[in-house]
């Protein structure tokens, strides 16, 4: 790791403020990304943020079906949260198949989601559930929010500080572990929202977290996996490397979206 | 035996440190003025080196010197060494080129050592490393075995022409092709053993300690043979003489092998340690590790199997390119060679074998001995070409197995081992007992019936252990003896030090060796310290692998202790005018036997110590030495059988059971011995469905240099064992022990991958099988 200097934010203005002093400055949440890549000497920033002392960045709250995650809420109390459990337990479960025990306590929403790794579980449930992300200068939806590999619509210093969605009638989420990392190989997120199915895939595009038209017109007229079936998934626009090509994420594409079907019962 | 005598379930003395984190690594050692290393390592898996230029990276804060490899060849260290010489088929000897512990010249693999930084702080050393400039010369690299035998590959060394270390043979060949020729069936295969990295728990570190006033070197360092790596680094790297150069290994947090050799990291140390008078430590990160500890496996195979009309074999001919990476590490020519090609026989009773084993440069990092050695590609290519074979035949692979299992013994193979003992058929009947195996039909029915495939699969694996004859390793080649030492010393209180040659870097020696002595004389195992590790406390050793330490090591330890109570019980009959005839040793007690006569053993060691009344010409004290070299190699054998489930719609492997039917001989400690099988099954499980050492064919870099994309077993993707052990005592050591350390490595991956080419239905896959190679099996061939 290169040296780097420390701050511990107070407030979201707090943490704005620190950020603007050095443009090689950066934002730390649970860490289990950026000390990583710091470790490997792969980011040298200059000056860390530390947003997790922020008081109003924590915690869930419930109102009737109205979801609100605070982004420094960590994988673990999401995968344990038995109000978000009570109207939409596909999230919770999406959540305590993160990365270990490690990386749940100490990995955040907001952090996942601002990095955006291609194969990271959050950006499927969000972009399935038609969540809202909001910031600290604007709310933005998810289908705007996810730009591309480790892109996002974040402008510079913008803070995540919560994600909000209505839970869905039913949802379901499937996850393909890559062997060696366990992130998903493929993970497909289903929900029927008040605005309709959607069908969210990572793991899978070359582009990052993709949805499925095809798979979600499917599944308005026909809530089952035997709907997906003649559906093809395209290979084309499917990620390759050592672990799995084209072919096969396609294949893991359409087998996932059944299951998370079924997952959603 | 008693409750802490041979046999007993003794929970591990050492455990309480390692699990409240109290075991002293070599990254725990500190000592007054310490400095960091960070080495300058090559990016390019294949360049020459026009320049080097370290004066901005040594004018940056907190350095004390950056040294190259042009300074540490003008001291005179020399160069890395391969320790057992292997002849081609046509006499002429292997073809080593030269290993630089800091190449200054070229680099051949991604990760070769170029410079050493020394810092006030770890990071200031890596700060300074990165701002050494090198001037790279790109050179084309090869890092697949067969690759590189093609015309116009890349060359690697000027030694060895076509990157060909070695053309070798061993048994005979016209016997084996007349026996092709007449046989009644063929059965062809080619296999693939996957590279695999070691991985042990603790990486690679040393400290480098050179005291001026004493003209004295220490060198701590992750070793499972501290005293061979003093002797190597002494009569051939010119770093120190043995009397100037000590060498600990403290605790060491796992070496699966590759702790075996002599790195460039520990040498360069030393000499850095004299050139800059500062202690120098430097400890491997996992990406290091990935790239420079000895990776193991990588073989491509060939192989013919014939059979009589009866469905005998009668031959077996086999052909291996084997890939020793970019240069050849301490024990890589004996790996493919004497430790594989010798067990090619098996279990089975083969009346020709031919094997050609041709050894290969590439620009990856160097191949060595991986827990199992030679043993488990010998298996995994017996093992898998048995199966096809049966399936071929149609026949049940196990009365196939059966019908050519070796019965008596001593066997000789065409192959060089002598097997000792053994009874191959009670370990497969207790496996497929164990497994159920009459009743896999109606399992696979009613897997299929929820859409899986199921399948099974076994494999009979045989192994040598305790390594070995040191006239017999000689003769072929070992630059080294493989016997053991111990001593074993009484205090004066009576309690026990036991110096061992041997190393435990997790296979508890502190347990198994203390229960040996207390077994045999009765006091208790707290009275009694094992003592490893350091080459100023413990005579000259040989160290652990090819699980030897048992067979070997504890061997040196009876030898030792015999000694002791010959002459304990001298100064007891002396002491109680007794014969020394009819003195045993009892409960902590020498007795005179049939009588209820006795002296505690607390007060005979006194008696030796204090010498007032010992017998006339006796010299005092009670502490006696053996070396202890053995006649044969031991033969562990067992069968392992492997039921799995695979998800056809992905391609995932479930294994649904695991047996193991081991023979190791006599057990010391039944729950130490089944630790060591649960985790060489884990590693065994790992070759065959996650792990796989990845170079990209084009450029050479590493692609699989860290856990997000090497994929180690979890404790999720294992099945609970089902063990058992058969015993046929070894005959050629004391304690009748074969050595348990590398079965489960060894005998696992066939039987897994036995098991889902049968519920695949064919045979095109190669380890690891993992989901994306089970699915693409699965799909309609085009
Ligand atoms: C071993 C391991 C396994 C993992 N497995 C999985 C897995 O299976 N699935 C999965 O989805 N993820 C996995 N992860 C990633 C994990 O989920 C992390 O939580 C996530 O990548 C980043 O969250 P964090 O809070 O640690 O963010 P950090 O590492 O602290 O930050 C990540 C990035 O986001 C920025 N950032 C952080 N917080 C904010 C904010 N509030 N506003 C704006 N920018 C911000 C930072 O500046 C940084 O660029 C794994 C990680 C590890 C180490």
């Amino acid at each position: 790791m290169y040296a780097t200097s420390y701050h511990r934010a107070s407030s979201v203005e707090d943490a704005v403020r620190l950020r603007g002093t050095s443009d090689e400055s950066k934002y730390l949440s649970g860490g289990m990304t950026l000390i990583s890549t710091m470790k490997q000497r792969l980011a040298s920033p200059s000056d860390l943020i530390d947003l997790r002392h922020i008081p109003g960045l924590k915690g869930v709250s419930v109102e009737g079906r109205r979801v609100t995650i605070g982004a420094g809420t960590p994988h673990a109390e999401v995968a344990t949260s038995q109000a978000i459990r009570a109207v939409c337990p596909a999230i919770c479960n999406l959540a305590g198949h993160i990365g270990d025990p490690h990386v749940r306590h100490m990995g955040t929403i907001g952090g996942s989601i601002a990095n955006n790794d291609p194969a990271a579980d959050y950006p499927a449930g969000l972009l399935g559930l038609g969540a809202t992300v909001v910031t600290d200068r604007r709310s933005i939806v998810a289908d705007d929010f996810f730009t591309g590999l480790f892109e996002t619509a974040l402008e510079e210093g913008e803070i995540v500080t919560a994600v909000t969605f209505e839970a869905p009638e039913k949802a379901g989420y499937a996850k393909f572990n890559n062997p060696a990392s366990r992130f998903a190989m493929t993970g497909v997120f289903v929900a029927k929202t008040a605005g309709g199915v959607r069908v969210a895939v990572t793991g899978a595009g070359s582009d990052g977290v993709f949805r499925h038209p095809g798979f979600e017109q499917a599944l308005q007229s026909n809530w089952s996996p035997d709907a997906l079936v003649s559906i093809a998934v395209d290979a084309s626009g499917m990620m390759a490397d050592m672990h799995a090509d084209a072919d096969y994420r396609a294949n893991l594409v359409k087998v996932m979206a059944k299951r998370a079907v079924l997952a959603a019962a | 035996m008693g409750v802490e005598g041979i046999g007993a379930r003794v929970a591990r003395k050492e455990d309480k440190r390692f699990l409240t984190g109290k075991g002293r690594y070599t990254d725990d050692m500190v000592v007054p003025g310490m400095k960091y290393a960070c080495f300058v390592r090559s990016p390019h898996a294949h360049a020459k080196i026009r320049s080097i230029d370290v004066s901005a990276a040594k004018a940056m804060p907190g350095v004390i010197d950056v040294l190259d490899g042009k300074q540490l060849q003008a001291d005179g260290i020399g160069n890395l060494i391969c320790g057992w010489m292997v002849h081609s088929k046509d006499g002429s000897p292997m073809k080593m080129g030269a290993w630089r512990p800091l190449a200054h010249e070229t680099v051949r693999y991604v990760g070769d050592a170029i410079a050493i930084v020394v810092a006030d702080s770890s990071g200031e050393a890596r700060d300074a490393a990165e701002a050494v400039e090198i001037d790279y010369e790109e050179l084309p690299a090869v890092t697949e075995a067969l690759s590189a035998l093609e015309g116009g590959a890349p060359q690697l060394h000027p030694e060895a022409p076509g990157n060909l270390i070695f053309d070798w043979q061993i048994g005979d060949p016209e016997a084996t092709d007349r026996a092709i020729a007449s046989a009644a069936h063929v059965t062809e295969i080619e296999l693939v053993n996957n590279r695999l990295s070691p991985n042990p728990m603790e990486p690679r570190a040393t400290l480098g300690i050179y005291d001026e006033a004493e003209d004295h070197y220490t060198c701590y360092t992750t070793s499972q043979n501290p005293h061979v790596a003093r002797l190597v680094m002494s009569a051939f790297y010119n770093v120190a003489p043995e009397n100037k150069l000590r060498v600990i290994a403290p605790d060491v947090g796992g070496g699966f092998g590759s702790k075996i050799y002599i790195y460039p990291e520990e040498i360069v140390c030393l000499w850095a340690s004299r050139k800059t008078g500062v202690p120098v430590k430097w400890t491997s990160d996992r990406t290091e590790a990935f790239l420079t500890d000895a990776h193991g496996r990588d073989h491509v195979s060939k192989v013919k199997m014939a059979f009589d009309a009866d469905n005998r074999v009668i031959a077996l001919k086999v052909d291996t390119v084997a890939n020793l990476g970019a240069y050849m590490s301490l024990f890589s020519s004996a790996v493919p060679t004497y430790l594989y090609a010798t067990l090619l026989s098996g279990q089975y009773a083969i009346p020709a074998i031919h094997a050609n084993v041709r050894t290969v440069y590439t620009n990856t990092v160097p191949v060595d001995a991986y827990r199992g050695a030679g043993r488990p590609e010998a298996t995994y290519l017996l093992e898998r070409t048995m199966e096809t074979a049966a399936r071929e035949l149609g026949v049940s692979p196990a009365e196939l197995r059966r019908k050519n299992f070796i019965r008596t013994f001593p066997y000789q193979t065409p192959v060089i081992m002598n097997y000792d003992a053994g009874d191959y058929e009670a370990s497969l009947d207790a496996a497929m007992q164990a497994a159920d195996w009459a009743g896999f039909d109606s399992r696979r029915a009613s897997a299929a019936a929820r859409g899986k495939k199921r399948g099974i699969g076994m494999s009979c694996y045989i192994e040598a252990c305790g390594i070995a004859p040191s006239a017999a390793v000689g003769s072929l080649g070992a630059g080294v003896g493989l016997w053991e030492s111990a001593e074993v010393r009484v205090n004066a209180v009576g309690t026990i030090e036991v110096l061992t040659g041997s190393h435990s870097h997790g296979q508890g020696h502190e347990t198994t060796f203390a229960q040996l002595v207390a077994g045999r004389l009765g006091v208790p195992i707290d009275s009694i310290n094992i003592v490893h590790g350091d080459t100023d406390k413990v005579q000259m050793g040989m160290g652990t692998y090819g699980s030897r330490s048992g067979a070997v090591g504890m061997s040196a330890v009876v030898k030792a202790l015999d000694k002791v109570e010959a002459k304990a019980k001298k100064i007891a009959a002396h002491l109680m005018e007794a014969d020394e005839q009819d003195i045993v040793i009892e409960n902590g007690e020498l007795k005179i036997a049939g009588t209820d006569k006795t002296v505690p053993w607390f007060q005979v060691a006194l008696a030796a110590y204090t010498a007032h009344n010992l017998p006339v010409g006796m010299e005092p004290g009670l502490k006696e030495t053996a070396f202890y070299d053995p006649s044969n190699f031991t033969f562990p054998a067992g069968c392992y059988i492997a039921e799995v489930e695979v998800d056809p719609e992905t391609g995932k492997t479930e294994i649904v059971q695991f047996v193991a039917a081991d023979d190791f001989g006599n057990i010391i400690n039944p729950m130490i011995v089944e630790g060591q099988v649960h985790g060489g099954l884990a590693q065994g499980i790992g070759q065959a469905l996650l792990e796989n050492v990845h170079y990209d064919p084009d450029t050479g870099q590493l692609l699989t240099a860290s856990f997000m994309d090497y994929a180690m077993p979890r404790a999720d993707d294992l099945p609970s064992f089902t063990l058992s052990h058969q015993n046929t005592p070894c005959p050629g050591n004391p304690l009748g022990i074969k050595g348990c350390g590398e079965a489960g490595a060894i005998g696992s991956p066939p039987a897994l991958i036995n098991a889902i080419t049968d519920a695949i239905g064919h045979n095109r896959l190669t380890m690891p099988a993992t989901p994306m190679k089970v699915w693409q099996a699965l799909q309609p061939a085009l």
